[in-house]
């Protein structure tokens, strides 16, 4: 068929380029998937061909885009009002709606069914209700609900490592947990901190945030609280199997500046953050990018170190 | 709205051709591998065939 068959009235001078299509699977999100899954499936203590470890990492990745495709689905009216998210495709009128939901059931069904085949049904059993969980718990349920959204949703985000264990093991354990713990616990101080400094669009898309429902005030104290709890559950994963010298350098480190940063946010006002536009809370969201990442990358090293005797206590 | 042949919209539907294309490539490329992987690790056998079970 060639182009003179094209119904002109029909073509759109926005049509979505392939870019557009995997904008929807959220890369950045996906990437800390990639990261955390493949952390998971390398701390694990057994060996793991490496066509069925990139397979397990792949789909848990797929799987995680899935998520995010349906969480744009159901969010497009509020990603239309945010300034950090109107430029999404569907908003951006680049994809329809309809599109981001036939492609993310697709490839939730892919991605599931082709973990279990790789690796073990009991991985792909986790990786559906990790799915089940972010659209369904966080997205069509909790976010517009509570402002503990973040703090249940983020739940969903500190799934892949185990997930990666699971893939690698078929079983369950206590240091698979442990991750999950430091990804849930880091997920509300972050997201605060990025909702202080983005003030006016939860406000304006009506999400029921911290910072919109109990106030700035309480959103600084909430940070600090969850970063006292996050460094006691960071330095305590250190002197478990997934921990070592390595990690236990990093983590202390790593949870004082985070600690400091907390206590910055904390004790400055409304006036202070307004003078220097938000400079502490900015640099404290960028300080936990790089605190999840190290802390992650120190469990691989440990796990890397092992076999030579020198990973690990 | 005029659809010449360097139309915008012809590069467009070309990359997400051939972005399907290679996808739906290497996808046939991984199963290949998975499969070659799992028939040849330990522990798996061939189911047997009706001449051996008499």
């Amino acid at each position: 068929m060639s182009d003179a068959s094209i119904n002109a009235s029909t073509i759109r001078e926005d049509e979505a380029s392939f870019g557009d299509y995997f904008a929807l699977l959220k890369p950045r999100v996906m990437s800390l998937v990639v990261f955390t899954a493949f952390v998971g499936l390398l701390a694990a203590p057994v060996g793991v061909h490496p066509v069925i470890g990139f397979c397990a990492v792949l789909f848990i990745a797929i799987g995680g885009g899935a998520s995010g495709a349906l969480n744009m689905w159901w969010d497009a009216d509020i990603d239309q009002v945010m300034k950090r998210t109107k430029s999404r495709p569907i908003p951006a009128g680049k994809v329809e709606a309809g599109e981001a939901l036939s492609l993310g059931l697709a490839l939730s069904g892919l991605s599931v069914i082709m973990l279990a085949l790789a690796t073990n049904v009991l991985a792909g059993a986790f990786l559906a209700f990790t799915i089940f969980f972010y659209v369904v718990v966080y997205t069509m349920w909790l976010k517009r609900a509570t402002p503990q959204n973040i703090v249940i949703g983020g739940a969903a985000g500190a799934f892949p490592p185990v997930i990666g264990w699971i893939a690698a093991t078929g079983t369950m354990s206590v240091e698979p947990w442990l991750m999950f713990a430091l990804t849930f616990m880091w997920t509300p101080p972050h997201f605060w901190a990025l909702a202080l400094f983005m003030r006016s669009d939860y406000d304006d898309a009506g999400v029921p945030m911290l910072t919109v429902t109990h106030g700035r005030r309480a959103t600084r104290v909430h940070i600090l609280a969850y970063t006292v709890l996050l460094a006691i559950l960071a330095i305590g994963t250190a002197f478990s199997g997934i921990g070592g010298p390595i990690y236990l350098a990093v983590a202390v480190v790593m949870n004082a500046l985070f600690l400091l940063g907390a206590w910055k946010i904390f004790g400055r006002n409304e006036d202070d953050s307004e003078e220097d536009n938000f400079k502490a809370e900015r640099s404290f969201f960028k300080l936990s990018l790089l605190y999840l990442f190290l802390h992650f990358g120190a469990i691989l090293l440990e796990a890397l170190l092992k076999p030579y005797g020198l990973g690990g206590w | 709205m005029a659809l010449n042949k360097e139309h915008d919209l012809h590069k467009r539907r070309f990359g997400r051709n051939m972005g399907v294309a290679l996808l739906l490539g290497s996808f046939v490329v991984l199963v290949l591998a998975l499969t070659i992987v799992k028939v040849t690790s330990n522990g798996f056998q061939f189911p047997q065939t009706q001449g051996e079970q008499d």
